[in-house]
């Protein structure tokens, strides 16, 4: 055993975890909920969403990118933390074009489970109704970059056997939108296109050809809150 | 004391919500004991007769006519409640929005299959008694202050009689996570 | 084969972190960076080709089509609107026949915006194929554009009326004006580049070095303040076979040209100072990380290396230190504030985008290369050289308790005597206000658009760490200056423009925000959009950096400091107006059917 454990207090509870372990992975093991949007497990954290803002020590930081240390005070499910993370999920959902009736993700969708979960009724911004493009050019992937929340998930999780991106970000600020390699793409395995839209937490990596095999009202977000599974 | 009156509208909407309210069921006949009914094409009343108490609109504004609809509804409607996603944020309608209202109306009368050879004189309706279509479909709220909203396409017709009755009664909206929403 | 786009990239010995320098050279040889130029970049790295376009869309000195023969790109920074920036647009736009963000259809000029060039001082001012256009009027333009049409060479159109010092130097040869006003211990004469170096330095061990740098309490110049000796100290400590010294000479702050004027006439002190840093901390490595805008100083910055090389100052066992090896590269941006964070510097210098990193861990622990770095302002690195030269005390005895020694001010707006200042910490804006000869002031941007928008009533505040702290950026604006329009509206739309877009937060709450001063200024706005427009700021404090944590400070400053002009705007009658205008909203439809747009 050469792994240290240390100490650590999330909203008064305390708990335990080896060290260096990110806060969201160490919170996870004690069975506390921290929300992403861009984190997934086995992927370097990118700190994108920035919804799993807590205060460590008082300050804020993505528990995402965030090693634990000992003693460390972790203040999570406050009103001021969970008053950002709606703040950011609204501004999400204006930012892009999110038309849920209408999209197959709808249901398991990671951006609307978790805008069930703050109970948006509607959002306090104006919608910004970007004017966004529909890919489906690939043959077996479609790229609606209507519905993309640029968590950089599907760059930093889909790579080729030589590590090279199939997909990147180009521009920068609000005209960031997700590239793909077409050359390579073209040449994707069913597997790597389904890996994609799995991977893709809301709508806009598709795989065609398939649809609606799980009809809305039985999926994974329809009865239960995103992260029931984590706090039981 | 008098009943609470309510009236209802569908703008840029397909009646869906309206529908989710018939879906209360049996309670219809409870809902009809605990309120009175102003304009609304549940009852076919086209004119606000007197000021009500909640209006509840279905759809968002696509053309002039929608707006005008919902600012008579906010002038008469002590609450105003926008009902599902087109009231909410425009819904499908909206999925014009960012397009050229020219491209749309081109679509539609000229170019589309059912009409590219049915209108060799591209003719556009232009008919002054028509509504103007909007640059875009607006959310309800983003022409109008509104006071509530009920989402889902359409809202749970659990959703939309506990709204009902806690307006009607005064009581606090109960919102468990399963009649929250959006499709 | 002589394929000039194969070259550069062998040039560059195929290495992705070298990816700025292959897409700079490959743009200068052929006007843009095209696809099918993209492709041979990713074959021959071996990287994916949206992993080369994800660098070249970042910069806003990038492009993928041609921009013209002749490429124009002109501030459009709200000091630079004040000195008549518009009217410049306005004849380059008539003269060349196309408007701005476009291209003339023979190819042969194009017209670009672009954020603050570091000519605060002497505005409106462009920069036409890497030279500098200072004080530009529209007699000018018309000059420019016509020599265009000749085909003369750029420096033709330029001419040859070159500003004071080292801008007259050969290898600058520029218009630019140093307009230094004041000198203090930077930009002083008479200093021989080296003397400390090997006066001192020869006789201090890299401990002593850090125990005076620390001593002197000086902290970092670029705005942050970050103690500099810890900085150092923390690097030392940290575990590496490699260390980097980088001097973040990218700035790009709105109203700062400070750094322009020190590698003007002080690049060797700022050398030194990067030697005096990597002796400190065991570092054999050093980048000067140069904006694009000052691409103009890069051949008579690298002549003064040169000359440094061969006095022993840079290279191997310096200043005949045994083991003591040295040597500095330049790194030059392509356009993008957001490099100015020191993280975000280091994935440039990599040869990517500039996102800055999630930190820890910092760079310090794990810079450039994975290795610990040193990231220092300009100005810093010139103040530890004379630190060592007249010690900590010296140092310490000027300026305030908390804010130490000296700091150099960019002054510009509406001021008689715009320029550069070196004064010591403890001034005040009123001081500023004298100093530079302005009057009937109306409010000051201490800081840049990052800083706060300050009124007369606060005047007599503090520039240092602990009240008004600032890189240096100070823009007046006068009574007649319409605040929210021209500028903060201005300073929002540089950072929508310049944010990275990989915090959710910096890339959409500042759009939003914008969006609802527009309204306020529209005449649309009510007491609840001010209240909205505060509570709408607080997410950006969970952005990643600097950037984000301050992009909504132009609105924030200006509603705690100026509230009465926003009062003046926001509707006193009604509790609420959502700003729809049924009017505008049925023109579209209307003209599209050919129907009168009436309706009720």
């Amino acid at each position: 055993m050469s792994k240290n454990f240390v100490e650590f207090i999330i909203d008064g509870k305390k708990c335990m975890s080896e060290e260096g372990k990110y806060i969201i992975d160490a919170a996870k093991d004690n069975g506390v909920y921290i929300p992403t949007l861009c984190n997934i497990e086995g992927l370097k954290p990118k700190g994108a969403c920035r919804i799993c803002s807590v205060l460590v020590n008082g300050r804020p930081m993505t528990a995402c990118t965030t090693p634990v240390t000992s003693g460390m005070e972790i203040e999570n499910n406050i009103a001021q933390i969970e008053g950002i993370r709606k703040t950011i999920i609204e501004a999400l959902f204006v930012e892009g074009n999110h038309f849920c009736p209408s999209c197959e993700k709808s249901g398991s969708c990671e951006l609307q489970a978790l805008a069930y979960k703050y109970k948006m009724l509607v959002p306090r911004f104006p919608f910004m109704f970007p004017i966004r493009e529909v890919d489906a050019s690939n043959p077996k992937l479609i790229k609606d970059h209507n519905r993309c929340i640029l968590c950089k998930r599907c760059i930093r999780g889909i790579r080729d056997e030589n590590d090279r991106s199939y997909f990147a970000f180009k521009k920068r600020g609000h005209e960031v939108e997700i590239n793909i390699n077409h050359e390579m793409a073209n040449k994707m395995t069913d597997r790597l296109a389904r890996e994609s839209m799995d991977i893709c937490p809301v709508g806009a990596l598709l795989i065609k050809e398939s649809g609606f095999r799980t009809p809305i009202g039985q999926r994974k977000y329809d009865h239960l809150p995103i992260g029931s599974d984590i706090e039981k | 004391m008098s009943k609470p009156i309510l009236a209802t509208a569908s703008l840029a909407g397909c009646f869906g919500c309206h529908m989710s309210l018939l879906d209360i069921d049996e309670r219809i006949l409870e809902l009809i004991e605990l309120v009175d009914f102003n304009k609304s094409p549940i009852n076919d009343i086209k004119k606000f007769t007197r000021p009500c108490d909640i209006g509840l609109i279905e759809g968002g504004c696509c053309n002039n006519d929608n707006v005008h609809v919902l600012k008579d509804f906010r002038k008469h409607c002590k609450i105003l409640v926008s009902v599902g996603e087109c009231a909410i944020m425009g819904g499908l309608p909206a999925l014009r929005n960012g397009l050229p209202v020219s491209d749309c109306l081109e679509e539609a009368y000229l170019n589309g299959p059912s009409t590219k050879d049915e209108n060799p004189e591209g003719i556009m309706p232009n008919d002054v008694e028509l509504p103007i279509l909007l640059d875009k479909v607006y959310p309800c709220h983003e022409v109008v202050k509104m006071d509530y909203y009920l989402p889902g396409c359409p809202p749970d017709a659990e959703l939309l009689w506990g709204a009902l009755t806690a307006l009607i009664k005064g009581n606090e909206l109960e919102l468990p996570y399963e009649v929250i929403k959006y499709d | 084969m002589n394929d000039p786009v194969i070259n550069i990239i062998e040039k560059y010995n195929k290495d992705y972190t070298r990816l700025m320098d292959i897409l700079i050279d490959v743009q200068d040889e052929a006007g843009c960076v095209n696809e099918d130029a993209v492709h041979k970049i990713a074959d021959a790295i071996g990287i994916s080709v949206v992993d080369v376009e994800q660098t070249l869309s970042f910069y806003h000195f990038f492009s993928s089509e041609p921009r013209g023969k002749y490429t124009v790109y002109l501030n459009n920074s709200a000091v630079a609107i004040m000195m008549g920036r518009d009217m410049i647009a306005g004849a380059f736009e008539q003269e060349a026949g196309c408007s701005f963000n476009s291209v003339t259809g023979d190819g042969l000029i194009g017209l670009f915006d672009t954020a603050c060039i570091g000519m605060n001082d002497q505005e409106p001012a462009a920069i036409i194929n890497n030279e500098i256009f200072p004080r530009l009027t529209t007699k000018k333009v018309r000059q420019i554009v016509k020599g265009m049409r000749e085909g003369r060479p750029v420096e033709e159109l330029r001419g040859n009326d070159f500003g004071d010092g080292a801008n007259s130097h050969e290898l600058v040869r520029s218009l630019v004006r140093n307009n230094i006003k004041r000198k203090g211990p930077v930009l002083e004469d008479g200093y021989k580049v080296g003397s400390v170096i090997r006066e001192h330095l020869t006789n201090m061990s890299p401990r002593e070095v850090i125990k005076t740098i620390k001593k002197s309490n000086i902290r970092g110049r670029g705005g942050a303040g970050f103690p500099t000796g810890m900085k150092w100290d923390f690097c030392r400590r940290a575990e590496g076979d490699q260390k980097y010294i980088f001097c973040n000479a990218d700035e790009g702050e709105p109203g700062t040209f400070k750094d322009r004027v020190i590698l003007t006439e002080a690049p060797g002190l700022i050398i030194e100072g990067m030697v005096i840093a990597a002796y400190a901390v065991g570092a054999s490595e050093g980048l000067l990380y140069v904006r694009h805008e000052y691409k103009y100083l890069v051949k008579y910055l690298n002549k003064v290396m040169d000359e440094m090389r061969a006095g022993n100052l840079l290279g191997k066992n310096i200043a005949g230190i045994d083991g003591f090896d040295f040597d500095v590269r330049i790194q030059l941006g392509a356009g993008a504030y957001v490099c100015g964070e020191e993280s975000a510097l280091i994935e440039s210098a990599e040869g990517k985008r500039g996102e800055p990193r999630d930190r820890p861990p910092f760079p310090v622990q794990k810079g450039y290369l994975e290795k610990p770095t040193v990231v220092n302002n300009v100005e810093t690195l010139c103040l530890a050289v004379k630190i060592l030269k007249n010690g900590a005390a010296w140092f310490r005895d000027q300026g305030t308790e908390d804010s130490t020694g000296t700091k150099i001010l960019s002054v510009s707006g509406d001021c008689r005597e715009a320029g550069v200042y070196e004064v010591t910490w403890g001034f005040t804006v009123n001081d500023v206000l004298k100093t530079v000869d302005a009057e009937q002031v109306q409010a000051v941007q201490v800081g840049g658009p990052s800083g706060a928008l300050i009124g007369p009533d606060e005047f007599d505040r503090v520039l240092c760490y602990s009240d008004l702290s600032t890189g240096g950026s100070i823009m007046i604006f006068d009574e007649n200056r319409d605040l929210l329009k021209d500028v903060v509206l201005n300073f929002m739309e540089f950072f929508i423009e310049e944010s990275c877009g990989s915090c959710s937060t910096c890339r959409i709450l500042p759009v939003l925000m914008k969006q609802k001063m527009e309204k306020i200024l529209e005449g649309h706005g009510t007491e609840q959009d001010i209240k909205d427009i505060k509570e709408w700021a607080r997410p950006l404090e969970h952005s990643r950096c600097g950037l984000g944590h301050t992009a909504a400070n132009p609105i924030l400053t200006s509603i705690k400091n100026l509230r009465n002009l926003y009062e003046r705007k926001v509707k006193k009658d009604v509790e609420f107006d959502t700003g729809f205008d049924l009017h505008k909203a049925i023109r579209e439809g209307s003209d599209a059917v050919g129907r009168i747009p009436i309706a009720h």
